[in-house]
């Protein structure tokens, strides 16, 4: 941030809390950006001439004569055609080393698109992961987060769809990342050959907890520039959703505001919606598709922070550990892509929704065969062959090492049910049937 | 009248101190200018000579100091002809005429087109007289008739002067000119205004639901049927189906207007009411389903202040399309989303809170909201509704919570989307036991539904009711005891529920078939289906009785899929009756 004419400056502060200081000024607007003792902050409150400042830093060390600086505007970000290619913190400035990004200045955290003004999303993004594109897939305009325990490989899963997306840009959202998971992203971006289409905000776990409070808005300001004025397919990736939650809990902690479930602000839902809803697919053809990290703790969905999400994004995608055959899967129960159905059958082959039910369907007949296995019980028949599908479906179609063509995981759907099935127990309408199982036992 | 001016004072996000040099009123509108744009905003609270405003936009850039300007009335909507297929966001401004791709703040645009011309119809004539809410004409608005009334504000007796004749006149144009009983003239157009926090009133009165709205969803029309003018909620957690659902009843819905309230959720499920209700056909008119419907719409990103404006302003329109004689389905997504909105303001007016933080008064709000649907009797004899059907979004899918346990004592069908239900994909996710509908015990329901369906209806939806209940408890048993160690009888009593769950209770929302039942089909398949469960079946093993009710679930799957009584229906049947008659 460069110094400016009309700057403020006031020495004296009225009050000092762990994350906010209070000192009498004037003329100060919401929002507006300020130093600290050298530290960025944020107007939070104004109550007459006492304006109080979230420093995004923390305030350790600071004193009651710290110099505070006002800016006259909120958080902004210079955005242009340079921005591709680099590295950011959480306040936009460089961290690759580079040129600071010339441009034009955007607040970030700007209004949202009428939602009139919309077009539905209809675009599909293949993945090759069978577990995605078969039973869940994606749509460009989407937003969608992994719920994944903290020892999965999400950030791989991650990295994997982006490269493999067709899209003009990927935008990553890194919130205590850390440096181990930073260097990763920044080495397989590179290994791609595709940094040219990457850009990245980055707060890792050295930093401050409440500075990552900026990046999802940064990353969406940028995706903003490439998919509403260059009409651009962008692809946001944001990770770790849960530690950004966090962050925003530590602020209304501190704001002494009373919180609601878990320990969480009230406003939660409205604070992540505001970063959800950035997705959207645009009439001039640039769209906004965000893939988010949501952490669980020991896979609790029912804690606030994941509860608001699922009900904030079009879907979720779980991850977890496929006992049977020791690989990482797509879970097909609790997973789901909201918007699946605006492409199934009209941009891939028509009977991939019947396809897509029934084997689902089938592995969930085999997890019952599986209780009942648990439980000392004697398996049917009909059991038994759903746990020999199950193993082989798992392994096939559900496993996150899987990368085919749409086409090869329907056809090894059938491939499947044929092998496992008799042709009534699979409730697909006849005709579909008829053209496409080869076998099926008798 | 001099308009009461204030200054801003202090701000914290939203909520925004103003310092007033003139008296307001608790709930007053209010327009706060910042940097060239007009910010509207509520009182929601005043204190000596503050008063508190919720601002109903992003108040950055906003500073002490600013000027604010007092209206002198609450919020309030604009009605008149052109509020079907309309787009608006939740303070009634129309979304289509905005400009820009993005909601610039302050950007206000009119609700109705005044300079569209309407073809009028006198219906009251000249020295009758007639009170608030009476029919003085109507206009055509798409191939609905919209009755041009005496304002619902206008107090006592009015004699009518003078009316215009039938032609074609602009919605702001006066349309007639009344006498009050002091011989005061006030002239009336097309257009009203009116408190969205109030309700409408102006019918004789409010009788109880006597008869059912049909929604060709199977497992509330023959289930758990929603009474017109009642009121339901759908509570489930995320990923259960709510609004799939909820767009299956707005498209099915047997009612002359929609409106549906899209109130905190997610943008691209408007976009695809947007995309998709133009084109689809409303079977019962063949016209355009977006004729009639109206969609207010503020997504989970929109401003959180007029999202619990928006399920006031979709009331409202509603009630006065109920004044008009006809018969409005109202849904609302979600009305979770509108609770938390309030309980985002409570906390920032740092209000003690009740249960999970949310507004002590919570419960009271939500009751009265939807106290005010209802079938009315109207002051002509003839009679109006509005049915009412919310979601909720339970935190952590968990029914005991404030939202859900508050609605629960204020709504009569109760449709419990369960999770487990969804795991399996069996779609709709409404629990067939935990769900229910208080209309089935009213004895005019009983009555309606015996004559408009067959005359032991309600006692065969009953029956069927016990059979999936039945049918529970020996999946239990068989869970804990294992396929062999329970009677044949269980085995029975298990795959005949699953034969109703199936058939009945599934449906198929993407089948351009399945997705929407008639009643004359529900009643046939709801009676074919108990016939093959009457059935007195005998089996060596449960693996012989599992075989033979899929093989029948996988065909009576198969007439669903095929048009009533069509070819093919009737080659299922055929395989159907086969194998029912080989029995015997």
């Amino acid at each position: 941030m460069t110094s400016k004419a009309f700057q403020r400056i006031y020495t004296k502060l009225e009050a000092i809390t762990k994350a906010t200081v209070s000192l009498k000024a004037q003329g100060v607007s919401n929002d507006e950006l300020a130093t600290v003792a050298g530290r960025l902050s944020q107007v939070v409150k104004i109550k007459g001439d006492l304006v109080t400042l979230q420093v995004f830093a923390g305030t350790e060390g600071i004193p009651t004569d710290a110099e505070v600086l006002f800016y006259g505007e909120p958080p902004a970000l210079n955005v242009s055609d340079e921005l591709a290619g680099r590295f950011f913190n959480a306040y936009g400035e460089p961290i690759d080393n580079g040129p600071a990004v010339e441009g034009e200045r955007r607040y970030i955290g700007g209004p949202s698109v009428n939602p009139y003004k919309r077009k539905q999303p209809s675009q599909l993004i293949p993945t090759g992961i069978a577990g995605i594109d078969l039973n869940n897939t994606l749509v460009s305009g989407q937003k969608i987060p992994f719920f994944a325990d903290p020892d999965q490989p999400y950030n791989e899963v991650m990295a994997n769809v982006a490269l493999r997306a067709d899209v003009d840009k990927i935008i990553l959202g890194g919130m205590g990342l850390t440096n181990d998971d930073y260097l990763y992203f920044k080495q397989k971006f590179e290994n791609a050959g595709a940094l040219n289409k990457i850009i990245s905000f980055v707060n890792t776990t050295e930093q401050p907890a409440v500075e990552r409070l900026l990046i999802p808005d940064m990353a969406l300001t940028a995706a903003e520039y490439f998919a509403v004025d260059k009409n651009e397919k962008v692809l946001v990736l944001l990770t770790d959703m849960t530690l950004y939650a966090d962050a925003l809990s530590i602020v209304s902690n501190r704001m002494d505001q009373i919180p609601s479930k878990d320990s969480m602000p009230g406003s939660l839902y409205s604070d992540l919606a505001k970063i959800y809803e950035k997705a959207v697919q645009l009439p001039q053809g640039g769209s906004i598709t965000i893939i988010a990290v949501t952490t669980l703790s020991d896979g609790d969905i029912t804690h606030a922070i994941p509860d608001n999400t699922g009900y904030i994004t079009e879907g979720q995608l779980y991850l977890r550990t496929d006992p049977d055959t020791g690989k990482v899967i797509v879970d097909p129960f609790r997973s789901l892509s909201r918007l699946k159905q605006l492409v199934i059958g009209k941009q891939t082959r028509e009977d991939h929704a019947q396809v897509m039910n029934t084997g689902v369907r089938l592995y969930a007949d085999a997890a019952n065969a599986k209780t009942k296995l648990e439980n000392g019980f004697d398996l049917s028949d009909y059991d038994l062959r759903c746990l020999q599908y199950a193993k082989e479906y798992s392994n096939r179609l559900l496993a996150i090492d899987v990368n085919i063509k749409i086409d090869q995981m329907l056809d090894t759907a059938w491939e499947l049910f044929g092998k496992y099935f008799k042709p009534q127990e699979l409730n697909i309408k006849q005709s579909l049937v008829d053209k496409y199982l080869k076998g099926g036992i008798e | 009248m001099e308009k009461t001016t204030g200054k801003v004072v202090g701000i914290i996000s939203n909520l925004v101190t103003v310092h007033v040099d003139g008296p307001v009123a608790q709930n007053e509108i209010c327009y706060i200018t910042v940097g060239g744009s007009r910010l509207m905003a509520e009182v929601i609270k005043v204190n000596g000579e503050n008063a508190f405003v919720q601002v109903y936009e992003s108040t950055r850039g906003l500073k002490v100091g600013a000027e604010v300007e007092f209206e002198g009335h609450m919020l309030e909507v604009i009605l008149g002809p052109g509020l079907l297929s309309s787009n608006y966001d939740g303070l009634q401004n129309n979304l289509a005429t905005m400009k820009g791709v993005f909601l610039e703040r302050g950007e206000y645009t009119s609700p109705i087109d005044m300079d569209k011309e309407w073809e009028f119809t006198p219906i009251a004539k000249v020295g009758e007289q007639v009170i608030a809410a009476d029919w003085l004409g109507e206009v055509k608005e798409g191939w609905l008739p919209h009755k041009i009334m005496v304002p619902f504000a206008f107090g006592g007796e009015y004699k009518v002067k003078s009316i215009k004749e039938s032609g074609k006149y602009k919605a702001n144009e006066t349309i007639a000119v009344l006498t009050d009983s002091k011989g005061e003239e006030h002239s009336v157009t097309m257009t009203q205004k009116w408190p969205v926090k109030v309700a409408i009133g102006g019918y004789r009165e409010k009788p109880r639901p006597g008869r059912i709205m049909e929604t060709g969803v199977r497992c509330i029309d023959t289930f758990n049927p929603i009474a017109e003018g009642g009121t339901g909620f759908i509570p489930g957690p995320f990923g259960c189906g709510k609004t799939v659902l909820q767009h299956a009843i707005a498209k099915q819905g047997e009612a002359d207007v929609i409106i549906m309230a899209a109130c905190g959720e997610r943008a691209n499920e408007v976009v695809e009411i947007f995309a998709e209700f133009p084109e689809l056909i409303d079977p019962r008119t063949g016209r355009s389903l977006m004729e009639r419907t109206t969609i207010i719409c503020n997504t989970s990103n929109m401003p959180v202040a007029a999202r619990e404006a928006s399920v006031y302003t979709a009331m409202t329109i509603g009630e006065y399309y109920r004044a008009m004689g006809l018969k409005v389905l109202l849904l609302a997504d979600s009305t979770s989303r509108w609770a938390q909105a309030l309980r985002e303001m409570s906390n920032r007016m740092e209000e003690l809170p009740g249960a999970d933080a949310f507004p002590v008064d919570l419960s009271a709000i939500i009751s009265g909201f939807y106290a005010r649907a209802g079938i009315v009797e109207l002051n002509n004899g003839k009679s109006g509704s509005v049915t009412f059907i919310g979601t909720v979004s339970p935190a952590g899918g968990n029914l005991k919570e404030p939202v859900t346990e508050s609605t629960k004592k204020a709504a009569r069908c109760f449709y419990a989307l369960s999770q487990n239900r969804a795991d399996r994909k069996r779609y709709p996710a409404v629990d067939p036991i935990d769900s229910y509908s208080k209309y089935l015990e009213y004895p005019e329901i009983i009555d309606y539904l015996n004559n408009r369906m067959d005359k032991d209806w309600v006692e065969s939806v009953n029956r069927a009711k016990n059979i999936t209940l039945r049918g529970k408890e020996a999946f239990e048993q068989i869970n804990i005891l294992g396929d062999d160690g329970v009677p044949m009888e269980y085995h029975l009593q298990y795959w005949k529920s699953e034969l109703i769950d199936f058939i009945i209770l599934q449906q198929d929302a993407f089948d351009s078939i399945d997705c929407n039942t008639p009643m004359e089909r529900q009643k046939y398949m709801l009676k074919k289906v108990l016939e093959v469960c009457d059935k007195k079946v005998e089996f060596e093993n449960f693996e012989e009785c599992t075989s033979y009710y899929k093989n029948i679930i996988n065909i009576m799957r198969q007439m669903n899929y095929s048009a009533f009584e069509s070819e093919e229906f009737n080659k299922y049947l055929g395989q159907l009756n086969k194998i029912i008659e080989n029995d015997k």
